[in-house]
């Protein structure tokens, strides 16, 4: 099942790379990951995706809670949650595909960012399940380039996460 | 304020810590910390071989004392040298703090000479670690340091010191922190009422109960309180191998250790149990044996201050996370409260019953044939060292056959006298591991029960003992093979000896005496006691003891693997349950 792991840690060198080794270490999967600063820049948040069945996730959350630097973790699967992606998408587009692109993106309530004769660069936000449908809805062999940032959620309600 | 060098400061601040050794080797990054070591009196260093060596003699150190083991070593092949130790002491939860030296801050990232990525290279292997940025903050990360090894699930915290931090040139105001706070890290925890609760009450309802303990109770000084409570139950006992003398060996309580070797009692009461303590061990696959097919028909509770070791492999009923001797001796009035229920004891007369036919088994008999007479089963050697040591021994040893034997034939009373390397099994940690009991306890008899094969991984170390005058008993059981590999070869590879023999041995009596120590070889049975009583009556030198041993010995009983439960045992050569 997969699972949106939040982690406050403390933003010091090599922190990050501790918690990164600790999963490669234990053999556990990363599926996405992505990690900034918060409000306090003591603090970095760091959610990360990864398949995991209930004993998996639960020693995956000890062993990461264990980590000298994290402060706090929250598996946000457990509970109700809001979850997001961004992509930016670059995609070829000849003549006459050009209005189905743009019809597409609208749809999918992307923006066109960069314009170019025979391309489009797309801004896409939404759950990775929306993300992943709008790269199956567009033309064949039209994708140039896709960069995505990897899931970031919060739970949803008064609860927060933080110290 | 005093002003100090950042090498200054780190003599001073684990001076301040209390430290009373440091084991260690010089190099160019750790110069100007040997400069600062030279200046004073209070800290005694003590010159390794090897710094494998060094590592395993802070750890001897750490677990005979109780205290935290400090090593110092220099960057690259110095640092990387430590790597085994600090994955040993890891391995069984040892507070180690090793400081290692770096290059100079403007040649990391450049390969430069001696160069290695110290925090890298040591992540997988260590509790926690720090890189020394500014020299005015080594006080307070040597403070933290020792802090995090020692606190909670103890553990081997690497500092790592880039040489321009700690130039005598560079002067700064020293001041000790009294005390650490780290938001992140909050390693002790009460241990939960409810759960206590609920725990004594599934064990007073038990009818065939059994106690599991492991090194967990040893690191956190609980084993008076796991005997207490122990007795107040009147349950049997198993120790894991890094849990002996957690109960008095020689207690009728024990039915010895558990586990791949363990004991055809303790095995076989561990399968058959109905309800399970599990205090301070983590259910490692040297004592589950098949996961699946492990207590089938146990209730578990689970006592640990680490919660990663709780439903690790094996799902507890009842976790209780927290400090074990805290959490044991609220037990022990939460069952005095209950006098009502003391009658319970006799309800587990049949399961004491049933424990004493395991126990006719005898399964540590020594089987001998006539023409065996005069041949020393390494067996032989074990139970030997234990009547002329009177069982007071602290007793380290290698990994192996011998490891075995040792755990088996010498029963511990107290904690911290068996110091081996369990998680890990390393080869070569006795011999240092023993100096660091030695130095510790100087009036102590320390013995070091080894094989011919181990011994050799760390002789060097023999230099360091002549140095210091460390009159350490080594007792080699050499069977001129490694026993432990040959015994796997000989009971699933059809016999097939491959590389398992150690051939070119030297003669320890003679490489003994080149260092300036003692020697002895010993070949015949009735040699081995009297030979003991002089060995162990020198007592201001250390001994070689050469014993020869049978090579066709096997460590039994032996559980059979794969697919086997804690029941399914070899007992003897083609014989099993």
């Amino acid at each position: 099942m997969r699972r949106i792991v939040s982690v406050l840690l403390e933003n010091e060198s090599g922190s990050l790379s501790r918690l990164i080794g600790l999963f490669a270490q234990r053999g556990y999967n990363i599926e996405t990951l992505t990690v900034a600063p918060t409000e306090d820049p003591t603090l970095s948040r760091l959610t990360l995706t990864t398949l995991a069945g209930d004993d998996e996730i639960e020693q995956i959350t000890k062993q990461v809670n264990k980590l000298v630097e994290v402060v706090k973790l929250v598996d946000l699967s457990e509970g109700d949650h809001v979850e997001r992606e961004l992509m930016l998408i670059k995609v070829k587009t000849n003549s006459d595909q050009r209005e189905e692109v743009k019809r597409i993106a609208d749809i999918f309530r992307g923006q066109i960012v960069d314009v170019f004769r025979d391309a489009y660069t797309i801004q896409l936000t939404g759950t990775s399940e929306k993300i992943d449908a709008f790269i199956k809805a567009l033309p064949r062999d039209s994708i140039a380039e896709v960069a995505r940032s990897g899931v970031l959620g919060l739970s949803r309600g008064e609860k927060a996460l933080s110290i | 304020m005093e002003k100090l060098s950042g090498a200054d400061m780190l003599i001073r601040a684990l001076q301040d810590e209390g430290v009373e050794y440091v084991f260690g080797y010089p190099g160019g990054a750790v110069l100007h910390i040997y400069d600062a070591l030279f200046n004073q009196e209070k800290i005694k260093h003590i010159l390794v071989r090897h710094e494998q060596g060094a590592t395993h003699m802070a750890d001897g150190y750490a677990r005979a004392t109780g205290r935290t083991g400090v090593v110092l070593v220099t960057s690259g092949p110095g640092a990387t040298n430590a790597i085994t130790g600090i994955a040993t002491a890891y391995m069984d939860s040892i507070p180690m703090v090793v400081i290692s030296g770096q290059v100079q801050s403007h040649l990391i990232g450049t390969d430069s000479f001696q160069e290695t990525d110290m925090i890298g290279v040591s992540r997988p292997v260590v509790k926690h670690s720090f890189l020394v940025k500014e020299a005015s903050d080594i006080p307070k990360i040597i403070k933290k340091a020792f802090f995090i090894a020692a606190s909670g699930r103890p553990g081997p915290v690497v500092v790592d010191v880039p040489k321009d931090k700690t130039n005598p040139n560079d002067l700064f105001e020293y001041k000790y922190p009294k005390s650490v706070f780290l938001r992140s890290y909050t390693p002790y925890e009460k241990g939960h009422p409810g759960q206590i609760k609920k725990a004594v009450e599934l064990l007073l309802s038990a009818e065939k109960p059994m106690i599991y303990s492991g090194g967990g109770v040893i690191l956190g000084d609980s084993s008076n309180a796991l005997t207490v409570l122990t007795r107040e139950l009147g349950f049997p006992i198993t120790n894991t191998l890094m849990g002996l003398g957690g109960f008095p060996g020689t207690d009728h309580q024990f039915l010895g250790m558990l586990g791949m070797h363990g004991t055809y009692e303790a095995n076989n009461a561990m399968h058959h149990c109905d309800v399970l303590l599990a205090v301070g061990a983590r259910f490692d696959d040297r004592i589950t044996n098949t996961p699946s097919m492990f207590c089938p028909n146990a209730k578990i509770i689970h006592i640990d201050v680490d919660p990663a070791s709780i439903s690790k492999t094996i799902r507890a009923d009842i976790p209780i996370v927290g400090d074990v001797g805290a959490i044991l001796k609220e037990m022990t009035d939460v069952i005095r409260t209950k006098t009502s229920k003391k009658s319970d004891k006799t309800s587990i007369c049949e399961w004491w019953d049933q424990i004493a036919l395991w126990r006719e088994k005898d399964c540590l008999k020594i089987n001998r044939t006539s023409s065996e007479d005069q041949i020393i089963k390494p067996q032989d050697g074990v139970r030997a060292v234990y009547e002329v040591t009177r069982g007071e021994a602290f007793v380290t040893s290698d990994v192996g056959q011998h490891q075995m034997f040792a755990a088996l034939y010498y029963p511990f009373d107290e904690p911290r006298r068996w110091i081996n390397s369990g998680g890990l099994g390393t080869m070569g940690f006795g011999l240092p591991a023993a100096m660091g009991v030695q130095l510790a306890f100087p009036e102590s008899t320390v013995v070091c029960i080894t094989g011919e094969g181990s011994i050799q991984m760390n002789i060097q170390e023999l230099s360091t003992c002549s140095q210091y005058q460390l009159p350490i008993k080594i007792i080699n059981l050499n069977n001129q093979s490694l026993g432990m590999v040959k015994q796997w070869q000989d009971m699933q590879y059809e016999g097939r000896h491959s590389h398992s023999y150690m051939d070119s041995l030297p003669d320890f009596v003679a490489l003994a005496e080149s260092y300036g120590h003692r020697g002895f070889k010993i070949q015949s049975r009735s040699d081995l006691e009297p030979a003991l009583e002089e060995v162990f009556s020198i007592k201001d030198k250390l001994v070689f003891v050469d014993i020869m041993v049978d090579p066709k010995e096997h460590v039994y009983p032996m559980l059979v693997a794969p697919n086997g439960s804690m029941r399914d045992m070899w007992l003897e050569k083609g014989v099993r349950t």
